[in-house]
């Protein structure tokens, strides 16, 4: 139980998957205008890392890694596959949603194809693999590294809505000034790392 | 022969995927902490994207067009696992360093977007070329932006003690480095300064009547970046619809 919440604070908050790893740069720094579609966004994320993580982690440990699939030998395709699950999940997914739970569909739909390739999601698989994790501590290392970008991308899209008429220079207006917020932001997190 | 200079030069200079197109942002952040990871990241994409444009190119005509986008992630894929076990094999130290980064090319908006942009409509020789050009326009933004953080952020330059640091125990005055450059809040803020940088080039071009090139920036634009925001499937899908 203590490792298991030490993960997900640790991916959160210290480790924050945009501000001191960079993946997930595009969605964080595109759909942060207004905190409303940066929470749909979030949220989005959230949800598709979640059982991203769970699919790869249950592929990676019952194929890829299984020592009677030809003696676990097959590890080598693991960022093959794990991007092509991820690819075919997020449209399975989506379908699933569109059918079965309109309101949550209508909420996060727009959202869902933007994720396919997201570097985050598949860095989550990936790293789940390099530390060994297994399924459980995967599942929780990515629901805390997609809160971890819920967090991020909320918290800058209120500052983005506070400075949006902020008298900037000529230069720095649009993404230089996002990029600098997202520094401070960084340099802020950093407050995190006594943490654990 | 013209058209393979043509896309060298289209490559490095007139849509340099760092500093015109602003592509691939992840890695450009992620690893460029000092110019050696920048050079090694680069190199790396750029062999990918080589490999990657070649074979597409290839197989253009096979590959039915419904199915293009799959095939294209698992050719750049399988020459991403390649270049990953080489590093790993040969050049450990910098496979430590760049880690995660190696497996995430594959989802490198440059690589993809030349795929689909450019290899799976020209033949094979322009079509490395083209990769070549690409590969080397972001070699060159990585590495100097990896040289400008490891300068200011500890007064080294490719590993060696370019500006004596000083030293505080001993009273000896020199740099002093200014630390944050290589630590994360670093990287947004050089790329801050470069997009300004861009912003005003790009002013003062417009004023002087000329026209740049038009940037399909991962951060303003995601849903033209077709590696980064996975446009991918959605464009399948209406075709799809359309049949």
């Amino acid at each position: 139980m203590k490792d298991l919440l030490i993960i997900a604070i640790g991916s959160a908050l210290v480790n924050n998957v945009v501000l001191s790893q960079f993946l997930g740069i595009c969605p964080f720094l595109g759909v942060s205008k207004k905190v409303e579609t940066a929470a749909g966004m979030g949220g989005a994320v959230v949800f598709v890392i979640t059982i991203a993580s769970f699919v790869t982690g249950v592929i990676n440990e019952f194929i890829l890694a299984n020592k009677a699939i030809l003696g676990g030998k097959l590890v080598y395709l693991q960022t093959i596959v794990f991007i092509l699950v991820i690819a075919c999940l997020v449209q399975f997914v989506e379908m699933f949603l569109k059918k079965s739970m309109p309101s949550l569909y209508q909420a996060l739909g727009v959202y869902l194809p933007l994720i396919t390739t997201n570097c985050a999601v598949l860095g989550v698989a990936l790293t789940n693999v390099q530390k060994e994790y297994t399924i459980l501590k995967g599942v929780i290392n990515g629901l805390g590294t997609s809160v971890g970008f819920l967090i991020a991308i909320v918290i800058l899209a209120g500052i983005r809505e506070k400075t949006e008429y902020n008298d900037v220079p000529e230069s720095f207006q649009g993404t230089p000034i996002v990029l600098i917020t997202a520094a401070l932001m960084s340099i802020a997190f950093f407050g995190f790392s006594g943490l654990l | 022969m013209n058209t393979c200079l043509e896309r060298l030069y289209n490559g490095i200079v007139k849509e340099n995927p760092t500093f015109v197109l602003m592509l691939g942002m992840c890695p450009t952040l992620a690893v460029t902490t000092s110019a050696i990871n920048g050079l090694g990241m680069g190199l790396s994409t750029t062999a990918v994207l080589v490999l990657s444009n070649m074979l597409i190119s290839m197989l253009r005509k096979i590959i039915p067009d419904s199915l293009r986008i799959p095939a294209f992630i698992v050719i750049v894929a399988s020459f991403v696992t390649i270049v990953d076990f080489l590093l790993e094999g040969f050049i450990p130290s910098l496979y430590a360093a760049l880690g995660l980064y190696i497996p995430l090319i594959v989802v490198n908006c440059i690589i993809l977007g030349r795929a689909e942009s450019y290899a799976s409509k020209n033949p094979v020789l322009p079509s490395v070329f083209d990769g070549l050009g690409m590969g080397l326009g972001f070699t060159i933004g990585l590495t100097s932006i990896g040289m400008l953080r490891e300068l200011i952020g500890s007064g080294k330059l490719f590993d060696h003690q370019l500006i004596p640091v000083a030293d505080m125990a001993s009273g000896q005055s020199g740099y002093v480095p200014v630390t944050i450059f290589i630590l994360a809040p670093g990287a947004f803020l050089v790329l801050a300064g470069l997009v300004a940088l861009q912003n005003r080039v790009k002013r003062m071009a417009a004023r002087k009547g000329k026209k740049t090139a038009e940037p399909v920036s991962c951060g303003e634009n995601c849903a033209s970046c077709a590696g980064c925001s996975g446009s991918i499937f959605p464009v399948e899908n209406k075709e799809k619809e359309e049949k």
